[in-house]
C-alpha cells in the first residue's frame, strides 16, 4: 500500500489557534482539512510537513451563511454545500462546480477551502516518487527542468480547481487569518503566477471565508470538460457570469481554469462583449477571443490541441446558455 | 447408446443421459453464487487479507531507467537500516522463467540488464511496509544506459543492441507467415479489393486487487505459496524450477482473485522473490503490489498495428484477406508468441473465408511486457475485421447486418486454417440484436450526430493445446462421498470473479440430485487438488465442467448401482434429485441420498472418484496451427448507439444490445454478468482506456494510476439489453460454452461502426478518441487513422493447403520460400 | 512545493514509529487500538484491527474499493488518518449483518450477482447502505450519481443497480409490514 510518511499531527479548536501554530511551526507545517489533497500527496512524497494543523475540530470555519451576499466557512465539506438546497437556487454556477468535483464519497470529505488551494495539477508531477526518479524530477518537486515546457523558467502545473473559476468570476473575496491580522482579497489575487507560486496566501495564514457578493440579476453558469463524468479533474473550464441590461450585456466576467498555473480572466473578451448583444455572431467571436487566453499543455488528461479547440465551443456554450 | 467414442454406455450412464433429458435441477437457472455471501460480507480473504506471525514485509527496487546494463548493485545501506531482515538481488535467482516454453527470458530480479522503467533489480524484506520502503529506496544501482527502443517500427530495424539475445532476429521477438488457400487469385477475382489500416492502442486488465503474495517455509522445509494467481499450475511450474525444489515440496494456493482478466496468469517475479526470501529467512514474508507497480506487470492488450486487405464479391462474400499485424511486446515474451498467432487465428470463423493469409510480427520494447487480456490477441484484429465490413458494406451498396448474415460461416465445417467450427450461433445473435435495435428502421436514418454500429465476434471455449506440451488432461476433478451426504469437490481451477467455483458445484449437484449447500469445494490448491490449467482462454467452464460431470457421473455410477441393489430396481431407472435417489416410475420407492451414499460405502469402500478431460485432436498439423483450434467457439454480436458531439467530438454510448451464442448457460445470472462485464471492459477500451508512454521523457509510463489510465464510471455505462443465445454444443458441458471474453470483442468495432453512422467519419484507431473524431471531421479523407505500413520482411511464408484444395491440414516441410513475397505460388 | 530532498536522494523515513493509543468505535464497538499516528484508518482497520473486509486498489482517493461509514457517511479510508476517527461511528463491512443474518444488501448482492470478483464489493455495500438511509427509493439516476465514486471493473454496474434496486424494495416491503403488524 502507499504509506504516508510521518508527521506530528495537532489538531487546535479555532482560527486563531490554528494561526498561531502555524506560526510557531513556520513553514514546515501545513494545514489539512480533508485530506483528499494533501494526504496524496504525502503518500507519493510531495510534501512532507513535519507537523500537521488538522481544521477537523475547527467548527468555527464551517457554515454557510445567506444574506444579501453568501458566506462560506472554508472548512464546509463539499457535500455540506451540494445539499444546501438554497446555495443551489442562489448560486447554481457554484453549486454546479461543487458537485462536479470528484466523486461523492470524496465530496463527503473534501472541503470548498480545500479546492480553492487545490495543489496545481501536473502528470509529471501527480506520480510516485520512483515514477519522478525515472524522469529525474521536475522543477515542482525535487527537480529542475519543467518536463511539459523544458525550456520554461516557471512551472506549468495547472491549477485545477472547479470552484475557483465560479468564485472569480462571482467576484468574491477570500479572508484570510494569521497572527499578523486578517486580510481579504479578490478571489482573483489569491492565485500567483506558476505552478509552483501557486498561491498567494501565506504560509502562515489560513482561509477562513469566502464572501460572494449579492449577484443581483446577474446569471451564471460553469462547464467543465473531462473524461469522465467523476473523478476527473477539469481538463478545461469555464465559468461566465453577465448581467444583461435588457438585450445587451451590461457586466460580464468570463474566467477560464485548468488550461494553466493560473486561472484565466478573459478581460478582453469581456471588454468586447460589453454592451454588445448576445447573438450568434458576438458569442462566437467571444469564444474565439476568449480561447486566445488558454495555453493548455501536454500535462494532463486529453490532447492539448483539443482542450485549446474545446475551450473556445464550451465558452460559445457558456454564453449560449446565458443569453 | 454409446458414448462419442463408441463404447457402449452402462445402465447408470444411460440413467442419468435420461434424467438430463427429463430437464435439469439447476443447469440454466440461477442459483446464488457459492461464494456470494462471503463475498458479501467480507468474510472471502484475498491474498492481501492473509498474514502469518512473524510476517516480514517484502518491496522490490525497480529500475528507474528504461534500458540499461546493470553494473553495479549497492544493498549495503539498506542492510543496515534497523529492521531489515534480507536483502535479494538476482544473482541468487539465476535460473530464468517464463509463461511460455519458448520465452523463458525472464528473471525474478534483473541480472544482466533492464528492460523498462519498473524492471525489478533488488527485493528486501523488513519487518513492515514502512520499513520495507525506505530500504527498497537506500538500494543504489550504478546503470551503463543502453539505446532504448519504444515504437515496435523502430523495433523491426534496431538490431545492435537488442532486449533479448533469443527471437527471430535483433528485437523481433517473433515473425510468422502463414498462407491458406489462393489468396493472391482471391484477389484477382474479387469485384472489390479494399486495403486499410488500422491501429489498437495498448490496455491493461486494471483489477481493483493489486498483486499479493504470502510464501510461507514450512517447519519441515516446503513451501507454502498463497498468490493472487489465475494460473496456480504454471506458478507452481516455475517457482520450482526456479528456486530449484522439488515441485512435490512445492504448494501454490492460488487464493480468490479479485479481478483478473488475464493480468494474473504469468507466473510474476514478485511471487518468486517472496517465496526465496521467505525460504532465506525462514519467516513468512508478504508482498502486495501498489497500484503503480500493477501497471508494470502489465501483460495487457498489445499495442497492434494492423493492414487489412480483403477481397470481396458484390454479393459481399469474402473472396479472400491479407492480413498483417505489427505487435508492441513490451519487454519480455509473456505469452506474446500466442498471442501474435492468435491475432491471425480466429478471422476465419465468424464468416466464409476461402483464402486466407497472415504475417504477424512481435517485437521487443523497452516498455512493461504485454500479454493475455480478456480476449487475447483478437479484439485488434476483430475490430480491423469488424470496420473493414462495415466499409465493404458501404461501397457494395448492402446493409451491414446482411453482409455477415449472408456470408456466415457454416457450422460443422473446417475453415481455411484449419479451424474446426461446430454450433454456430451467429446468425441468431445478429437477427436478436439487429431486432432489438430496430436496426431495420433506424440505421443510416438517426439525426447527424446519433448513430447505429454493428458488429460480431467468435471466441474459443478453452485452447485445443495446453501451453507447455504435454498429453495429459486439461483439467481434473475429484468428488469424494461423505456418509452425511455431503460431497467435496477437489479441483485446480481458480475463482477470479467469473463464478468458475459455482460452474463447479452446479455441475456436480446437477448429475448427482443434491444441492448446492451440499458441496464442499477445495480448489485451486497444486497439494490438494488435481491440475486444471488455470482461469484463462476461457477454458474452465467447458473443461473443468466436463471433467466435473465425469467425476460425479462415475460417483454416481456407483451410488446408483448400490441404490439400485436395495430398492430392487434397474439402474438405468434410477433418478437423482432433491436429495434422494429414487425410482422413476415410483418416485415414492426410494432412498435418501447419503443413505444411498452409505450404501455405496458398504459396497464398493470409501469412495473418491476422478475425471478430467482433454480436447479433442485438432484437423490442423501444420507448424503454428496450436493456437486458434478450441472444442467450441462462442459468437456474439452487438449494436451499439452513440451521441457524437460533432463541434468536440465527445462520443456517448447510449445503449447497447449483445446477443451471445452460449450453447446452453450453466447459470443464466453468471452469464449475463459476464456479459455485461464484457461489454463494459469493451467499452473502456473503445472509448477512452490507454497504456501510454513518454519515449520522448525517457520511456516512463505516461499514467500509471486509477486517476489517469480511465476506468469507465457508472456515468459511462449506459443500459445493455443482453440475448442468450441457446443451443448446446455436443463438446460442451451440458452444451456450454464460453462467455468470459467473447462478448467484449464487438463492443469496440460496434463503437466505431457508430461513429461512422453517426458523422460520417472513420476512426481507425482504438480508443475513439474526441480529437480522433474531431481530427476525421476536419480531415479531407474523413478518417483518422494509420496511414504508413512497415516492412515485415516476411521471407518466409508457410503455404497450407486449404480443405477445399484437398490439403490434409500439413505444411509441406520444410516450408517452401517463395521467390518473392506476396507471389501466388502453386504447389 | 516544499522540496525537502535533494534532487535524486530519496525521502527521509518516517521519523517517529512509537505507537499512538485510543479507542475507536468500529461497527457498534469500542475497541482498543495501538498504531502508528502516520497510520491511515484503512491500515488501522486491516492491520491493526484484523477487519480485512475493508480493501485498497489504489490508496490514493482514485478508486473508491476502501470506502468505510463514518458517522453513516461513506468516506475513503485511505484518506483519512486513524488519528482523526475517534468520536466517529466507524462501520465496515463486517458489522453490516446481524445476529439475523446479512444485511439486505448483502443478499441481493450475492443473489443478482452484483458481486463478482467480490473486491470492490464492501466499498459499494456501504455506499449503498448510505445511499438507502437517505432514499429508500433511489431512481437509476440518483444510482448512477452516489455510485459514481466506486470503480467495478467486472460487472458494469448494472447487476450492482439491481441489486440495490431489489433490497430498497425488501426493505420498503419488510418497513411497511412492520408498521402495519401487530406486535404482541
Amino acid at each position: 500500500m502507499m504509506r504516508l510518511p510521518s508527521f506530528r499531527y495537532l489538531a487546535p479548536k479555532d482560527a486563531a489557534e490554528t494561526a498561531k501554530i502555524l506560526t510557531g511551526e513556520g513553514p514546515d507545517a501545513m494545514i489539512v482539512a480533508g485530506g483528499t489533497d494533501l494526504y496524496p500527496n504525502m503518500k507519493r512524497r510531495h510534501q512532507m510537513p513535519k507537523t500537521l494543523v488538522s481544521l477537523r475540530n475547527v467548527n468555527d470555519l464551517r457554515g454557510v451563511e445567506m444574506n444579501g451576499a453568501v458566506t462560506i466557512g472554508s472548512n464546509e465539506t463539499l457535500r455540506g454545500l451540494e445539499r444546501n438546497a438554497e446555495l443551489k437556487t442562489r448560486l447554481p454556477a457554484l453549486w454546479t462546480a461543487v458537485q462536479s468535483i470528484s466523486t461523492p464519497i470524496l465530496r463527503n470529505m473534501g472541503t470548498i477551502g480545500g479546492n480553492v488551494c487545490l495543489d496545481t495539477r501536473c502528470n509529471y508531477y501527480n506520480q510516485n516518487w520512483e515514477w519522478r526518479r525515472g524522469i529525474d524530477f521536475c522543477m515542482k518537486c525535487d527537480g529542475t527542468v519543467c518536463w511539459v515546457a523544458p525550456s520554461s523558467s516557471v512551472c506549468w502545473a495547472v491549477n485545477s480547481s472547479d470552484t475557483v473559476p465560479v468564485l472569480i468570476a462571482m467576484g468574491a473575496k477570500f479572508t484570510l487569518v494569521s497572527t499578523r491580522g486578517e486580510r481579504t482579497i479578490e478571489a482573483i489575487e489569491m492565485f500567483g503566477e506558476d505552478g509552483i507560486d501557486y498561491l498567494t496566501k501565506q504560509k502562515d495564514e489560513v482561509l477562513t471565508r469566502i464572501e460572494i457578493p449579492d449577484q443581483g440579476n446577474a446569471t451564471s453558469v460553469y462547464r467543465k470538460v473531462r473524461r469522465r463524468g467523476a473523478f476527473d479533474f477539469p481538463v478545461a473550464a469555464v465559468a461566465a457570469r453577465v448581467e444583461m441590461d435588457g438585450d445587451e450585456v451590461k457586466d460580464v466576467n468570463l474566467v477560464l481554469n485548468a488550461v494553466g498555473p493560473k486561472p484565466v480572466v478573459c478581460e478582453s473578451t469581456q471588454e468586447f462583449l460589453k454592451g454588445k448583444k448576445l447573438t450568434p455572431e458576438v458569442v462566437e467571436e467571444a469564444a474565439k477571443l476568449a480561447a486566445r487566453g488558454a495555453k493548455p499543455l501536454d500535462n494532463t488528461d486529453h490532447l492539448s490541441m483539443w482542450r485549446k479547440k474545446v475551450v473556445s465551443v464550451e465558452v460559445k456554450r457558456a454564453l449560449g446558455a446565458l443569453r | 447408446m454409446s458414448d462419442d467414442n463408441g463404447t457402449p454406455l452402462s445402465p447408470e450412464q444411460q440413467g442419468l443421459r435420461d434424467q438430463l433429458k427429463e430437464g435439469y435441477n439447476l443447469i440454466g437457472k440461477s442459483p446464488i453464487k457459492v461464494d456470494g455471501m462471503a463475498k458479501t460480507t467480507g468474510e472471502t480473504k484475498f491474498a492481501d487479507d492473509l498474514s502469518l506471525p512473524r510476517q516480514l514485509f517484502v518491496k522490490l527496487h525497480r529500475s528507474h531507467v528504461a534500458y540499461a546494463r546493470i553494473k553495479s548493485i549497492d544493498t549495503s545501506k539498506a542492510e543496515a537500516l534497523p529492521g531489515v531482515v534480507a536483502v535479494l538481488t538476482g544473482e541468487s535467482l539465476p535460473i530464468p522463467f517464463g509463461i511460455l516454453p519458448v520465452s523463458q527470458d525472464e528473471h525474478a530480479l534483473c541480472i544482466d540488464k533492464v528492460r523498462f522503467i519498473g524492471d525489478p533489480v533488488a527485493a528486501v524484506a523488513a519487518i513492515d511496509e514502512d520499513v520495507a520502503f525506505e530500504a527498497m529506496q537506500l538500494i543504489h544501482v550504478e546503470y551503463e544506459k543502453l539505446d532504448p527502443v519504444f515504437d515496435p517500427a523502430k523495433a523491426l530495424l534496431n538490431n545492435e543492441e537488442p532486449l533479448h539475445d533469443y527471437g527471430d532476429d535483433g528485437n523481433v521477438h517473433k515473425r510468422v507467415s502463414m498462407n491458406f488457400g489462393d489468396v493472391e487469385g482471391a484477389f484477382d477475382d474479387a469485384d472489390l479489393v479494399l486495403e486499410e489500416k488500422y491501429f489498437f492502442e495498448g490496455n491493461t486488465h486494471l483489477p481493483l486487487e493489486q498483486h499479493a503474495t504470502l510464501a510461507w517455509r514450512e517447519p519441515d522445509g516446503r513451501l507454502t505459496v498463497w498468490s493472487c494467481t489465475q494460473t496456480p499450475h504454471y506458478v507452481h511450474k516455475a517457482m520450482s524450477n526456479v528456486l530449484e525444489m522439488p515441485p512435490s515440496r512445492v504448494r501454490i494456493i492460488a487464493t480468490p482473485n479479485g479481478g483478473g482478466f488475464g493480468g494474473k496468469s504469468d507466473p510474476f517475479n514478485h511471487e518468486i522473490v517472496c517465496a526465496k526470501l521467505a525460504l532465506i529467512t525462514n519467516r513468512p514474508c508478504k508482498i502486495a503490489l501498489t497500484r503503480e507497480e500493477v501497471f508494470y506487470c502489465h501483460r495487457g492488450r498489445h499495442p497492434t498495428l494492423m493492414n487489412m486487405k480483403v477481397g470481396f464479391r458484390k454479393d459481399g462474400q469474402m473472396t479472400g484477406m491479407h492480413f498483417q499485424s505489427l505487435l508492441d511486446g513490451g519487454g519480455y515474451g509473456s505469452y506474446g508468441v500466442a498471442s501474435t498467432y492468435y491475432t491471425g487465428a480466429l478471422q476465419t470463423v465468424t464468416y466464409k473465408l476461402p483464402n486466407y493469409r497472415f504475417d504477424g510480427v512481435r517485437t521487443f520494447t523497452n516498455k512493461p511486457p504485454c500479454g493475455p487480456k480478456r480476449g487475447h490477441g483478437t479484439p485488434q484484429p476483430r475490430f480491423a475485421l469488424e470496420v473493414h465490413l462495415d466499409r465493404a458494406a458501404h461501397e457494395l451498396g448492402i446493409d451491414p447486418a446482411d453482409i455477415r448474415l449472408n456470408h456466415l460461416c457454416p457450422p460443422d465445417s473446417i475453415t481455411a486454417n484449419w479451424l474446426k467450427v461446430g454450433s454456430m450461433g451467429l446468425g441468431p445473435c445478429i437477427e436478436k440484436v439487429v431486432e432489438a435495435s430496430g436496426w431495420r428502421e433506424r440505421y443510416g436514418k438517426l439525426p447527424h450526430g446519433k448513430g447505429l454500429g454493428l458488429a460480431c465476434s467468435s471466441y474459443i471455449s478453452g485452447a485445443g493445446l495446453p501451453i507447455y506440451w504435454n498429453a495429459m488432461p486439461h483439467s481434473g476433478v475429484t468428488v469424494q462421498l461423505d456418509r452425511g451426504g455431503g460431497v467435496a469437490v477437489f479441483c485446480g481451477e481458480t475463482e477470479i470473479g467469473q463464478g468458475s467455483d459455482t460452474v463447479l458445484a452446479m455441475c456436480v449437484a446437477e448429475v448427482l440430485g443434491i444441492e448446492l449447500e451440499d458441496i464442499r469445494l477445495v480448489v485451486g490448491d497444486t497439494h490438494t487438488t488435481p491440475v486444471d490449467l488455470g482461469s484463462y482462454s476461457s477454458r474452465v467452464t467447458l473443461m473443468m465442467g466436463n471433467a466435473a460431470f465425469q467425476a460425479a457421473e462415475r460417483a454416481r455410477e456407483m451410488i446408483a448401482k448400490a441404490a439400485g441393489e436395495r430398492l430392487e430396481v434397474p439402474s438405468v431407472r434410477l433418478r437423482f434429485a432433491e436429495n434422494r435417489v429414487f425410482d422413476v416410475q415410483d418416485p415414492e420407492h426410494g432412498l435418501t441420498f447419503a443413505k444411498a451414499v452409505q450404501l455405496a460405502e458398504t459396497k464398493f469402500g470409501t469412495i473418491a472418484v476422478a475425471g478430467s478431460y482433454t480436447p479433442p485432436a485438432t484437423p490442423g498439423k501444420y507448424r503454428g496451427a496450436g493456437v486458434g483450434p478450441s472444442p467450441a467457439y462462442s459468437y456474439s454480436a452487438a449494436v451499439i448507439q452513440v451521441d457524437v458531439d460533432p463541434e468536440t467530438g465527445e462520443t456517448v454510448v447510449e445503449k447497447i444490445w449483445v446477443a451471445h451464442d452460449i450453447g446452453q448457460s450453466i447459470n443464466e445470472m453468471l452469464v449475463i454478468g459476464q456479459v455485461e462485464g464484457g461489454v463494459y471492459m469493451g467499452l473502456g477500451e473503445a472509448i477512452m482506456e490507454e497504456m501510454t508512454y513518454r519515449p520522448n521523457r525517457f520511456g516512463v509510463h505516461k499514467i500509471p494510476s486509477m486517476l489517469e489510465y480511465k476506468s469507465p464510471t457508472t456515468y459511462e455505462m449506459p443500459p445493455v439489453e443482453t440475448f442468450l443465445i441457446e443451443d448446446p454444443d455436443p463438446n460442451g458441458p451440458f452444451g456450454a460454452k464460453e462467455v468470459g471474453q467473447g462478448p467484449l470483442l464487438p463492443i469496440m468495432p460496434a463503437v466505431a461502426n457508430a461513429v461512422f453512422d453517426a458523422v460520417g467519419v472513420r476512426v481507425d484507431e482504438i480508443p475513439v478518441t474526441p480529437d480522433k473524431v474531431l481530427k476525421a471531421m476536419t480531415s479531407k479523407d474523413k478518417r483518422y487513422g494509420p496511414t504508413k505500413y512497415p516492412d515485415l520482411k516476411i521471407t518466409d511464408t508457410m503455404y497450407v493447403k486449404t480443405l477445399e484444395q484437398g490439403g490434409d491440414g500439413t505444411s509441406p516441410r520444410p516450408p517452401k520460400a517463395p521467390t518473392s513475397s506476396g507471389k501466388k505460388v502453386s504447389s | 512545493m516544499n522540496p525537502t530532498t535533494e534532487a535524486g536522494g530519496p525521502p527521509p523515513p518516517p521519523t517517529s514509529l512509537a505507537k499512538t493509543h485510543m479507542v475507536l468505535r468500529v461497527n457498534g464497538e469500542d475497541h482498543e487500538v495501538a498504531f502508528r499516528p502516520h497510520k491511515t484508518l484503512l491500515e488501522v482497520l486491516r492491520e491493526d484491527m484484523d477487519l480485512t473486509g475493508t480493501k485498497h486498489g489504489c490508496e490514493l482517493g482514485e478508486c473508491g474499493t476502501c470506502t468505510v461509514l463514518m458517522d453513516g457517511e461513506p468516506k475513503l479510508s485511505c484518506l483519512v488518518l486513524g488519528l482523526e476517527s475517534d468520536g466517529v461511528d466507524i462501520e465496515t463491512v463486517e458489522g453490516m449483518a446481524g445476529p439475523e443474518g446479512g444485511h439486505p444488501l448483502q443478499h441481493t448482492f450475492a443473489e443478482l450477482g452484483a458481486a463478482q470478483c467480490g473486491y470492490c464489493t464492501p466499498g459499494f455495500l456501504l455506499t449503498a447502505k448510505a445511499v438507502l438511509e437517505d432514499d429508500k427509493d433511489p431512481s437509476r439516476e440518483t444510482l448512477v450519481e452516489e455510485l459514481s465514486g466506486n470503480l467495478c471493473r467486472c460487472t458494469g454496474y448494472l447487476k450492482i443497480y439491481e441489486a440495490i434496486e431489489l433490497a430498497a424494495q425488501r426493505m420498503r416491503e419488510k418497513g411497511s409490514s412492520d408498521e402495519g403488524g401487530s406486535h404482541v
